[in-house]
């Protein structure tokens, strides 16, 4: 369990975010929705520890991320995976030792067991004979599917996605949100993906949380996002015709 | 200042908490290749070509009829071994690996890779920075060590084929007078700016915000600042060890 008590972060004099609440479950897929330029990414880089917000905490488990000891530190990142918006795969390595990379780093596996894991992950993602091709060898979705590969191979307890399905097409991205879905529910994972794509919404939303300009608006289900009553909420989903129809 | 407090700073990063030794062999082998022997034919080229060009030159101004000719060998010799060999060769190195490191780490940085590293809890500073600092300051005198001999070697075939210079004068100049401590220095100093161009570089690199635009400025910034500091530290070193 993931719990967040008042992060509150500012840029200049500008403030992002205005002391932000939750709670995120084990087994459970998280949203974290919002327009362009509320604070998601920069709410996602605080819990993971890109960016120290000014003030709050974040508990993983109970144990206090920020001021927590550099050891016990990494030991929460090395439960944490992943998944960045452009993938975030290394350039130089093939897909198959991107995927391996957090176990040659982080564990003192033998190597067959390394490459065994890494195989079995890229299984799990549909992309077993992908392995040896390089990552600009393959497409947008293969490349997004490769992160949340590399994000599981050390069975995260905790797993982060921001904006899985940016730049994808729509039935990529429902494919890919499924991928999420599913591992989420198989490794009882607790994850939180930062989206503003509404099929990912509608999908994959167990629990949605609403920021605007740095505030916590809302918090429901897919079921109760159209009918939250949060005129800024109904404003951000009425933006997508298919909604709209829905609605009428 | 506050850049040259950030640069202190990001220097203590690649040192602390660093992973495991064997982590960084196959990396310092792998970056030895890319910075030493890819400079391998640059080095070499230019500094024949600068050797050759100084014996030229030196014969040219060279116009007393009581001054031996051999002293133009000498020329050629402690100009290539004090100053153009180690300083030419790392200005030509900051340009070829500055601006590499830099985009390399600045890409890496755009794209979230580096972020990537430090959420898996990798000190990415360390990881990614201190193997090529390792392989510029181990590589660097070996092309330096190279480029003193080829810079001779230029002066030489320049100087005996245009026939300013028999081959019996030349190789009685290089010997006139040798201080082995001029080789000494020579070393010293690409050490130094060995060190200076990788670890401005990288800074650079590491620390881009933004996107292709701000990655390119990094890349100009870093073979500029270096370009700074091998002068400034060539100018510091000459007074101390030669004066």
């Amino acid at each position: 369990m993931i719990e967040i008590k008042n992060i509150a972060k500012t840029f200049g004099d500008r403030q992002v975010l205005a002391g932000i609440d939750g709670s995120f479950k084990p087994g459970d897929t998280s949203l974290i929705i919002g327009g362009s330029g509320t604070g998601k990414s920069v709410l996602l880089k605080c819990m993971i520890g890109l960016i120290k917000p000014d003030s709050g905490e974040v508990l993983y488990d109970g144990r206090d991320f920020l001021t927590t000891d550099l050891n016990e530190q990494k030991t929460i990142r090395r439960e944490m995976g992943v998944l960045f918006q452009g993938s975030a795969l290394f350039d130089s390595k093939t897909v198959l030792e991107n995927v391996r990379f957090p176990l040659d780093m982080l564990t003192e596996q033998p190597e067959s067991e390394k490459i065994e894991r890494a195989q079995e992950c890229l299984r799990r993602v549909g992309l077993e004979n992908a392995g040896d091709r390089m990552p600009s060898e393959i497409s947008g979705g293969m490349k997004k599917r490769v992160g949340i590969a590399r994000a599981i191979v050390l069975n995260p307890k905790y797993l982060f996605c921001d904006e899985p399905n940016s730049g994808l097409d729509p039935l990529t991205s429902i494919k890919i949100d499924q991928l999420i879905s599913e591992i989420t529910d198989e490794y009882q994972i607790t994850t939180v993906v930062i989206t503003h794509d509404m099929n990912s919404m509608l999908e994959i939303g167990e629990k949605i949380m609403f920021l605007y300009e740095g505030n916590k608006l809302w918090e429901g289900t897919s079921a109760t996002l159209t009918h939250s009553g949060v005129n800024e909420l109904n404003e951000f989903i009425n933006a997508n015709k298919l909604i709209r129809e829905m609605e009428k | 200042m506050s850049r040259l407090g950030s640069y202190f700073i990001f220097l203590g990063t690649l040192f602390r908490n660093r992973e495991k030794l064997r982590v960084y062999l196959g990396l310092i082998l792998n970056e030895c290749t890319s910075i030493g022997v890819g400079s391998i034919f640059i080095v070499a080229l230019v500094n024949t070509f600068i050797g050759a060009v100084t014996c030229v030159q030196t014969a040219y101004n060279l116009t007393n009829p009581f001054v031996p000719k051999n002293i133009i060998a000498l020329i050629v010799r402690d100009s290539s071994i004090l100053e153009l060999a180690p300083t030419l060769s790392c200005i030509v190195l900051a340009g070829k690996v500055g601006s590499n490191i830099a985009s390399e780490l600045g890409t890496m940085r755009i794209t979230e890779q580096i972020d990537a590293l430090e959420v898996m809890g990798i000190n990415s500073s360390s990881y990614l920075v201190l193997p090529k600092v390792i392989a510029s300051v181990f590589m660097f005198p070996l092309l330096v060590i190279m480029a003193g001999f080829l810079s001779i070697l230029g002066g030489y075939l320049a100087g005996t084929l245009a026939g300013v210079i028999s081959p019996e004068e030349y190789v009685s100049g290089l010997r006139v007078d040798y201080k082995p401590f001029g080789v000494v220095f020579a070393l010293i100093k690409t050490v130094v700016f060995a060190f200076l161009i990788s670890t401005i570089s990288a800074y650079r690199g590491y620390n881009v915000q933004g996107g292709a635009l701000e990655v390119g400025a990094a890349s100009t910034a870093a073979v500029t600042n270096s370009c700074v500091a091998i002068v400034a530290a060539d100018f510091i070193l000459t007074q101390l060890l030669l004066t």
